[in-house]
C-alpha cells in the first residue's frame, strides 16, 4: 500500500501541469501514467497552438481558461525553460461581406478579455503576410497567439514536478478505485494499491472510464479525429502568422500553423473518430486540408509533406468538465479537455488546486520550491557558432546523429537520461528521426544508443512501448 | 580557418573517384569529408554481387568495389581523410561548417564537390494513409539493419515499390528466413533492373503486383496487416479490386532523393523537384567553383557510371582550380 496525500490519474499536459502546480505545496503526490513514457496520448499529437481566446465562446469555461492560460503559460516556459514564441494569428475573409464575421469575432473576444485585436485590410497583408493568397481581402489580427512544443512541454513539467517530489509511475494504469472514509485505494498493473485522500483524473480520452470506475456515468467521451501534416522545415518561412479561416460552428477549420520545431503544419481536419484506437490518416483527410490551405496560401505543394498523424479530442460535450464530485469527496474529474486544452493548461492547473482546497485538503506551500529546472540543449535551436562552446564542453555534442535535424550523440543521451525509454520518446524530445528522411539514416544509431544506455538488448527496444518492438530478432538473441 | 584546395563532401564512390581524378590532375590539398566512420558510402551495406561488371569486368559487392578505392585514397599523401565529420552549413563563400566529436570547424575551400548521395522518399511522401505503427521501414534501413548491424526487421513482409533496393531487399529476407509475401508496384512494370526482377523476386517465386498500390496501413502497435487496391492507367483505385494481405513489416522502395539541402543553403540554383542543382554541364553548379557529383546530381542505376562521371567532375574541379590560380 503506497499512501499520498493525492493521486492524479493520467500523464498528459493537464495531469502534469496539475502535478507541477501542486507540488508547490506540503503534500504527498502520486502521478500514474499507463503508457511507457508520458505525452503519449491527446498531448502528443495536437497543433501546439497557444490560443489567444478568439475561437471560443466569450461567456464558456473554456474561453475564460483558454485566455488565462494564454497569460500564464509565459512564464510557466520560461521557468521550465520551453521555448514560447508569440507569432500572432491572422483569421482571414476572402470576401468583403466576410467583415462583419471578423468584427463579430473580435467583439467576443474583446468582452472575453483578449487585448490588440485588430482587423487589418489588404495592404497590411502584403507586407506582413506575403506568401497569403492575395485574394484575401481582410484579416483579424491577434498579436497573442503563440506556439509551444506541446511533448516537450509536458516532460518538463513532469521533470520540474519530480524535482519537487512528485512520483511518477509509467505503465500505471488504474483499473480500480475504491472510495474509503476520506481517502480512496487506487488499484493499478493488477495488483499494485495506492492510497490517497484526493483523486485527479486527467486521464483525457479515457477519463470517462476513469470517472465510471467510481460510478460516475454522466460524463461520455466522444472521440474527434484530426489529421495534420508536416511540411520540410526549408518551408519554415512559409508564413509569419498562424493562418486560421473563418471559423465553421464546430470547428476552427484548417489551420497552416508554425510549429516550435521549425517545420509548418497544416491541419486538423475534425471527424468523428471509430473508437479511441482509430488514429488512421485518410486519403480523404489529407485532399481536403490540401485543398483549403492551398487556398490560402497557393505556393503549399503537396512534396512539401514529410510527416503526419492524426490526434483525438477528448469531446464530452460544447465545454470543459472541471469539478469536484460533492457526492465524493475527494474526487475531482478534469474531462472532455477538448482544444483549447493546451492552452489552458496552466489555468487548468490553478483551478484544480482550488478545488482540492474545496475538497478540505490543506494546502500549505513549500519554502523551497523550486520554480526553474535546467533546460534541455538542443542544437538545432541555436545558432551554430556557439555550439563550438557546447562541444568543446562535451565532445559528443559534436557527434551528430540525426542529419536532417542536427541531433548530437549528447542530446540523445540526455533525453534517455530525462526519462526517453522508446524511439518515439526520443523523437519527442530531440527530434531525432523527426525530419525528411523519417530516421532513415539514424534509426540504427539511435537503437544502439538507446540499447546501451537501458541495458537491453536491440530487439527488446520499442518505438512506444509493449508490443511495438522495433525488430524481430538480432543475430546474438533469437527469442523464436 | 583551414583553406584546402578542395574540399568534397562524402566519402563513397562518387567523392573517392572525384577525389583520385582531381590528385591526378595535380590538386595537392584535397580534404574528403564523410559523416560515417568508414569511407565507403552506401556501398558498405551492399553486400549483394553485380558491382564493377563495365569499370572492372568483375563481378563485385558493394564493399569489393569500394575497397578498389578506399585503398588508393587511403593511400593517397595528397587527399585527407577526415571521418565522422559532419558538414551542417555551407555558406556561398565557400565555407563550409563541420562538426564532428570533439570540434566544430569553418573550413574555406578554394573549390567544392558535393558528392552527398540520397536518401529514400519515405511512407511519409507518397504518402501511405493509415496508422504508424512500428513495423516500417524504408528498405535501405532494413537493408542497414540486416546487413551491418545483424538485425532482422521482421518475419512477414510487403514491400511497397520495386526499386532495385526493394527486389534486393525481398531476396535477402527471404534467405534469413522471413516470408516476403508480395511487392506491390503502382507503375505498370518494375522500376528495378530487369536482371533483379528474376533474380530476386521470380527465382523465389515472390508475387509481384504491379498498377496496385498500398491503400492502408494497420496495426495499433505493430504493423497487421495492409490494404491493397488495384490501379487504372490514372492511377486511381479500381472498385472490388481490394484485398488485405496480413504482415508484420513493411519495407518502403519507392524512389530515392539526391541530398542537396547545403547546395540549396547557399543559394545554387535549384531544380527543386528534382531536389537537384541546376547544372550548366555535368557536375557544374551555378556557384563558381562548386560541383556535384554522384547520387547528388542524378540519380544513377550502377556505380559504374557514377565512379566513370565523377572522374570528369573531378577534373573539372581542378581545371577550376587552374584557371582561377
Ligand atoms: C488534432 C488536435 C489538435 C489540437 N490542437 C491544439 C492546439 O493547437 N492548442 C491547444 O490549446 N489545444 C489543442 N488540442 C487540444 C489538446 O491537445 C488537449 O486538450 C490536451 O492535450 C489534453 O490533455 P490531457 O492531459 O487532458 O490528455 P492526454 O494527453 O490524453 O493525457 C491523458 C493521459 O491519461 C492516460 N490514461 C488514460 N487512462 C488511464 C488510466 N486508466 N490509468 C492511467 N493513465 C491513464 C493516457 O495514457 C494519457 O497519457 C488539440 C487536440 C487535437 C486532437
Amino acid at each position: 500500500m503506497k499512501p499520498y496525500d493525492i493521486l492524479i490519474v493520467g500523464g498528459g499536459v493537464i495531469g502534469t501541469a496539475v502535478a507541477r502546480e501542486l507540488s508547490k505545496y506540503k503534500i504527498k503526490i502520486a502521478l500514474l501514467e499507463k503508457e511507457v513514457e508520458l505525452a503519449f496520448g491527446v498531448s502528443k499529437s495536437n497543433s501546439g497552438i497557444i490560443h489567444p481566446g478568439t475561437q471560443t465562446p466569450p461567456r464558456s469555461l473554456k474561453g475564460r481558461l483558454c485566455l488565462a492560460g494564454n497569460r500564464l503559460l509565459r512564464s510557466w516556459a520560461q521557468e521550465l525553460g520551453v521555448h514560447f514564441k508569440e507569432v500572432g494569428e491572422l483569421i482571414v475573409a476572402f470576401r468583403e461581406e466576410e467583415r462583419a464575421v471578423l468584427q463579430r469575432i473580435q467583439q467576443d473576444a474583446e468582452s472575453l478579455g483578449v487585448l490588440g485585436l485588430k482587423i487589418v485590410d489588404r495592404a497590411w497583408l502584403a507586407e506582413h503576410e506575403p506568401n497569403l493568397n492575395p485574394e484575401v481581402k481582410a484579416a483579424l489580427y491577434a498579436p497573442s497567439a503563440g506556439i509551444v512544443s506541446p511533448y516537450r512541454l509536458v516532460y518538463d513539467l513532469a521533470e520540474n514536478a519530480q524535482q519537487n517530489g512528485v512520483d511518477l509511475f509509467l505503465q500505471h494504469p488504474v483499473s480500480a478505485i475504491r472510495p474509503g472514509r476520506g481517502y480512496f485505494e487506487v488499484v493499478s498493473s493488477g495488483s499494485t494499491v495506492f492510497r490517497a485522500r484526493v483523486v485527479i483524473n486527467a486521464a483525457g480520452l479515457y477519463a470517462d472510464e476513469v470517472a465510471r470506475l467510481v460510478g460516475i456515468q454522466d460524463i461520455v467521451i466522444h472521440p474527434r479525429k484530426g489529421e495534420e501534416y508536416l511540411l520540410d522545415k526549408k518551408r519554415e518561412n512559409l508564413t509569419r502568422h498562424l493562418l486560421f479561416p473563418l471559423p465553421t460552428p464546430t470547428s476552427k477549420g484548417i489551420l497552416i500553423i508554425k510549429s516550435s520545431d521549425g517545420n509548418p503544419i497544416i491541419g486538423p481536419t475534425a471527424e468523428p473518430a471509430q473508437s479511441k484506437e482509430d488514429l488512421g490518416t485518410t486519403d480523404a483527410g489529407l485532399a481536403k486540408i490540401l485543398a483549403s490551405v492551398q487556398k490560402m496560401v497557393p505556393t503549399i505543394q503537396r512534396r512539401d509533406i514529410i510527416a503526419y498523424f492524426a490526434g483525438l479530442r477528448p469531446v464530452a460535450g460544447d465545454d470543459f468538465i472541471i469539478r469536484h464530485e460533492a457526492a465524493l469527496p475527494g474526487f475531482i474529474n478534469v474531462a472532455g479537455i477538448q482544444s483549447p486544452g493546451l492552452t489552458a493548461a496552466p489555468a487548468i492547473a490553478l483551478m484544480v488546486r482550488d478545488l482540492v482546497r474545496t475538497s478540505g485538503l490543506t494546502l500549505a506551500p513549500k519554502r523551497r520550491f523550486q520554480r526553474h529546472r535546467k533546460p534541455s540543449v538542443h542544437l538545432f535551436s541555436r545558432p551554430l557558432s556557439s555550439a563550438r562552446a557546447l562541444v568543446r564542453k562535451d565532445p559528443a555534442y559534436g557527434d551528430i546523429v540525426c542529419r536532417c535535424e542536427l541531433v548530437s550523440a549528447r542530446e540523445i543521451r540526455d533525453a534517455i537520461q530525462r526519462g526517453a525509454r522508446t524511439l518515439d520518446g526520443i523523437k519527442f524530445r530531440t527530434r531525432a528521426q523527426a525530419g525528411r528522411c523519417h530516421g532513415g539514416f539514424c534509426t540504427t544509431r539511435i537503437m544502439k544508443i538507446l540499447a546501451e544506455e537501458l541495458g537491453q538488448p536491440p530487439e527488446a527496444l520499442t518505438k512506444r512501448g509493449p508490443g511495438s518492438e522495433i525488430i524481430a530478432k538480432s543475430r546474438d538473441h533469437d527469442p523464436a | 580557418m583551414t583553406r584546402p584546395d578542395l574540399v568534397i563532401v562524402g566519402a563513397g564512390p562518387a567523392g573517392m573517384a572525384a577525389a583520385l581524378a582531381a590528385r591526378d590532375q595535380g590538386v595537392r590539398d584535397i580534404l574528403l569529408l564523410e559523416r560515417d566512420q568508414h569511407l565507403g558510402g552506401i556501398l558498405n551495406q551492399c553486400i549483394h554481387p553485380g558491382f564493377g561488371l563495365h569499370q572492372f569486368k568483375q563481378d563485385y559487392t558493394g564493399p569489393e568495389f569500394a575497397d578498389q578505392y578506399i585503398r588508393e585514397v587511403e593511400a593517397a599523401p595528397e587527399i585527407t581523410v577526415s571521418l565522422r565529420t559532419f558538414a551542417a552549413r555551407f555558406a556561398p563563400d565557400k565555407t563550409l561548417t563541420c562538426l564532428r566529436p570533439g570540434r566544430v570547424d569553418a573550413i574555406r575551400a578554394r573549390a567544392v564537390i558535393f558528392a552527398t548521395g540520397c536518401r529514400e522518399r519515405t511512407r511519409e511522401m507518397i504518402p501511405i494513409p493509415g496508422t504508424r505503427p512500428a513495423g516500417v521501414f524504408p528498405a535501405g534501413l532494413a537493408q542497414k539493419m540486416m546487413n551491418l548491424e545483424g538485425l532482422l526487421p521482421g518475419r512477414t513482409v510487403v514491400i511497397a515499390g520495386s526499386g532495385d533496393i526493394g527486389l534486393i531487399m525481398a531476396r535477402r529476407l527471404t534467405l534469413e528466413g522471413a516470408r516476403v509475401q508480395a511487392v506491390i508496384e503502382l507503375q505498370a512494370e518494375s522500376r528495378g533492373l530487369a536482371r533483379n526482377v528474376v533474380q530476386c523476386l521470380e527465382d523465389f517465386s515472390i508475387p509481384l503486383h504491379c498498377r496496385h498500390r498500398i491503400t492502408r496501413i494497420h496495426g495499433q502497435n505493430r504493423v497487421e496487416k495492409v490494404s491493397v487496391a488495384a490501379v487504372d492507367d490514372d492511377l486511381r483505385d479500381r472498385p472490388g479490386t481490394a484485398f488485405d494481405i496480413p504482415c508484420d513489416t513493411v519495407l518502403i522502395s519507392v524512389g530515392l532523393i539526391p541530398e542537396n539541402e547545403l547546395l540549396e543553403m547557399a543559394g545554387a540554383a535549384m531544380d527543386l523537384k528534382a531536389n537537384t542543382p541546376v547544372v550548366r554541364e555535368l557536375g557544374v553548379t551555378s556557384l563558381p567553383g562548386v560541383f556535384v557529383a554522384g547520387n547528388a546530381g542524378n540519380i544513377y542505376d550502377l556505380v559504374d557510371s557514377v565512379t566513370r562521371d565523377s572522374e570528369r567532375v573531378g577534373q573539372k574541379a581542378e581545371a577550376y582550380l587552374r584557371g582561377v590560380a
